[in-house]
C-alpha cells in the first residue's frame, strides 16, 4: 500500500512538474505581452518596458522559473491580470462553483448508467439490449453544446420552462435551482452515454464466466445472479473508467459553462487564455492536472479494493 | 468491406459520413451561394424559405450554403488528425512494446503525463497562444490524441512480439523496423481500425467545440462549431440559426460512432 502510494506521488509530482514547465515556457513565446496586457493599447513601448523590467520579465526563463516554483511552494499564486485579484481567490471560488455543477452531474451519471448498463448487458443482443447500445451511442456522439442548444431550445425558446443562462445570480424570476437543471442535464445526457457503454461491456463478459452458469445452474433466481454474483465483478473496469472520466468532466464542463454564461473554473480557463492571463493559465492549469492525476489514484484505489486478487 | 453490409450500425453509420463526404465535395457546385456573400434584406425572413432553404444566419448568409461549405474542413481535418496521431502512435506504441526496458518506460511515462492532462485546457492554452490555424489544429490533435494510439499498440506489440513469425523474422536477420512495421503492425490493424473510426468522431466533436470557444477555425469561413457560437445568443428570436450547425455536426459524429460500433461487432464475430 505504502509502495502505491510512493509511486503515485512521484508520478503526480513529476507531472505537474512537467506540465507548469511546460506552460512557463509558452509563455516565452510572447515577451513583453504581458506588461502590455495590463497597460492596454495606448502604453508607449517605453512604459510597457519599464513595467516588463519591473515584473522582472527580462530575466532568463530559468530563473524566473525557478523563483516562480519557489513562490508556488510558499502558497502564492501571484495576481490575475484579467480578474485583478490574487489567483488563488479567483481559483478558489469558480472551482467551488464547478464542483457544484460536477457533484450534481456526478450523482445523477453514476446511478443512471448503472442501471442502463447492467440492463442492456445482462441479456447481451436483446431487444433491451440493442435499444440502449443505440441509444447511448447516439447521445454520446452529440457535441455538449450542440446538446445544450437542442434542450435549451425545448425548454427555454419553446417550452419556457427553465432559463437560458445560470449565473447563480438569482434573477429574471428564476432560482439558482431552475438555472442548474440544464447545464447539469446536459453533462449527464453526454457523459452517461460513454459510462452505459463501458459498464454494459464489462457485464457482458462478467455474464459470460463460469461462476455465472454454475449460478445459473444452481438454480439461483435471475434476480439473485444479476446483484449478488454479476453486478460486483461487473463494476471492476467501469470504477476506473468512471474516474477516468473526470477528464472529460472537466472538458465538457469547459463547454457547459460557456454555453449557459456559468462562473466556473472552465470558462475562467477559457477567458484567462484568452486574456493571456499567463498566472492564472498557468496556477488553473496546475490545479486541473492535480485533480486529474488524484482521481485516477482514487480510482486505481477502489479498483483495489474490489478486487482482492489484486490487494496484495 | 462486403461484410459491412451485415451490420446494421455499420451500414447506417457508412451511409452518414459517404452522404457528407459527397455534399462536401460537391459543394462548390450544389451550394445555392457563395458562403460568406450575406444579404442583410434577407434578415427581414430569416427563418427557411424558398429563397433560403435553412433560412439565413445573423448576417444574412445563406445557411444551406455555409452547412455545405462548413462539412469541408471538418472532413479534412479530423481524419488527417487521426492519421497523424495513428502515425506516431503507433511508432511510440510498437517502439515501446518492442524495446521495452528503459525505452519503453520512457514513452510509456511521457503519454502517462499527456494522458492525465484535461486536454481541453491544454487546447486553450496552446491555441489561444499560437493562434488557430488548421495546421495548428490537427497539430494538437495529433499530438493529444497520439498517445492512446500507442497505449493500445504497445499493448498488442508486447504480446505479438513473442509469436514465432516474429522470431522466424530475427532469425532471417531482419532490421528491428521492418520486424515492427511489417510482421507486427499489420496483425494489430484490427483494433486499430475500429479506434480510429471512434477517434475521428470525437475529433469532430473537438473541431466543433474549439469553434463554438472560439478558438477553432477563423472567420469568415464557415466553420459549424463558429456557427453556433456566433448564433446561440440570438435563440430566443432565431433558434434555427443555432439549431441547424448543431444538427449537421452531431449527424456526422452519430455516422462515425454508428461505424465504429459496427465494426467492432464485425470484429467480435470472426
Amino acid at each position: 500500500m505504502a509502495r502505491f502510494f510512493a509511486k503515485h506521488l512521484a508520478f503526480l509530482l513529476l507531472t505537474l512538474f512537467v506540465v507548469s514547465f511546460l506552460v512557463f515556457t509558452l509563455n516565452e513565446f510572447s515577451p513583453g505581452a504581458v506588461a502590455r496586457k495590463i497597460l492596454g493599447a495606448y502604453a508607449t513601448q517605453e512604459q510597457v518596458d519599464v513595467l516588463t523590467r519591473q515584473m522582472g520579465l527580462d530575466r532568463p526563463l530559468l530563473v524566473r522559473y525557478v523563483d516562480y516554483l519557489r513562490a508556488v511552494a510558499a502558497g502564492d499564486l501571484g495576481q490575475s491580470a484579467r480578474f485583478k485579484a490574487p489567483v488563488r481567490e479567483v481559483i478558489g471560488k469558480h472551482l467551488a462553483n464547478t464542483a457544484l455543477l460536477a457533484a450534481l452531474a456526478f450523482a445523477c451519471i453514476v446511478p443512471l448508467s448503472m442501471v442502463l448498463g447492467v440492463a442492456a448487458g445482462m441479456r447481451e443482443g436483446s431487444r433491451l439490449d440493442r435499444a440502449i447500445l443505440m441509444l447511448s451511442t447516439v447521445v454520446a456522439s452529440i457535441p455538449e453544446f450542440a446538446l445544450g442548444v437542442f434542450l435549451a431550445s425545448v425548454f427555454v425558446v419553446w417550452l419556457g420552462w427553465l432559463p437560458g443562462t445560470a449565473t447563480l445570480v438569482a434573477g429574471g424570476g428564476w432560482s439558482v435551482a431552475a438555472q442548474l437543471v440544464l447545464p447539469v442535464a446536459v453533462i449527464v445526457l453526454f457523459d452517461s452515454g460513454y459510462v452505459v457503454s463501458m459498464i454494459r461491456a464489462s457485464m457482458v463478459e462478467v455474464m459470460q464466466r463460469p461462476y455465472i452458469r454454475t449460478a445459473v445452474l444452481k438454480g439461483l433466481s435471475f434476480r439473485r445472479v444479476i446483484l449478488s454474483h454479476a453486478l460486483r465483478n461487473a463494476m471492476l473496469t467501469p470504477i476506473t473508467v468512471i474516474m477516468l472520466q473526470i477528464n472529460y468532466l472537466v472538458a465538457g464542463v469547459v463547454v457547459v459553462e460557456t454555453v449557459f454564461a456559468y462562473p466556473g473554473f472552465g470558462r475562467m480557463m477559457l477567458e484567462a487564455a484568452l486574456f493571456k492571463d499567463i498566472a492564472l493559465v498557468e496556477a488553473g492549469a496546475l490545479v486541473a492536472v492535480f485533480l486529474a492525476v488524484a482521481t485516477n489514484v482514487l480510482g486505481d484505489l477502489a479498483y483495489m479494493l474490489l478486487d482482492p486478487r489484486i490487494r496484495a | 468491406m462486403a461484410a459491412l453490409g451485415e451490420s446494421t450500425p455499420a451500414t447506417v453509420g457508412l451511409a452518414i459520413v459517404l452522404l457528407w463526404a459527397t455534399l462536401a465535395v460537391l459543394a462548390p457546385l450544389i451550394a445555392p451561394y457563395p458562403p460568406n456573400a450575406s444579404d442583410l434584406a434577407a434578415l427581414a425572413h430569416a427563418t427557411p424559405s424558398r429563397t433560403h432553404w435553412l433560412g439565413t444566419d445573423h448576417v444574412g448568409r445563406d445557411l444551406l450554403s455555409r452547412i455545405l461549405w462548413g462539412a469541408r474542413p471538418v472532413l479534412v481535418i479530423a481524419p488527417l488528425a487521426v492519421l497523424g496521431a495513428a502515425a506516431l502512435g503507433s511508432l511510440l506504441g510498437l517502439t515501446a512494446g518492442y524495446y521495452g526496458r528503459w525505452i519503453g518506460i520512457v514513452i510509456t511515462r511521457a503519454c502517462d503525463i499527456v494522458l492525465s492532462f484535461p486536454v481541453i485546457i491544454l487546447y486553450m492554452i496552446i491555441l489561444a497562444h499560437f493562434g488557430s490555424s488548421a495546421w495548428n489544429i490537427i497539430g494538437v490533435l495529433t499530438l493529444t490524441k497520439a498517445p492512446i494510439i500507442a497505449r493500445i499498440v504497445r499493448g498488442m506489440t508486447l504480446d505479438l512480439r513473442e509469436r514465432e513469425y516474429v522470431a522466424a523474422a530475427k532469425m532471417r536477420g531482419e532490421s528491428a523496423l521492418y520486424i515492427m512495421l511489417v510482421e507486427i503492425l499489420p496483425n494489430a490493424r484490427g483494433p486499430l481500425v475500429v479506434d480510429m473510426c471512434l477517434r475521428t468522431g470525437y475529433n469532430v466533436i473537438i473541431i466543433g467545440v474549439l469553434g463554438f470557444l472560439g478558438i477553432g477555425l477563423p472567420p469568415p469561413d464557415p466553420d459549424w462549431g463558429g456557427m453556433v457560437k456566433d448564433t446561440y445568443g440570438m435563440m430566443m428570436v432565431w433558434p434555427h440559426m443555432a439549431l441547424v450547425p448543431c444538427a449537421a455536426i452531431s449527424s456526422l459524429v452519430v455516422g462515425f460512432n454508428l461505424l465504429a460500433v459496427g465494426l467492432r461487432e464485425l470484429g467480435l464475430r470472426d
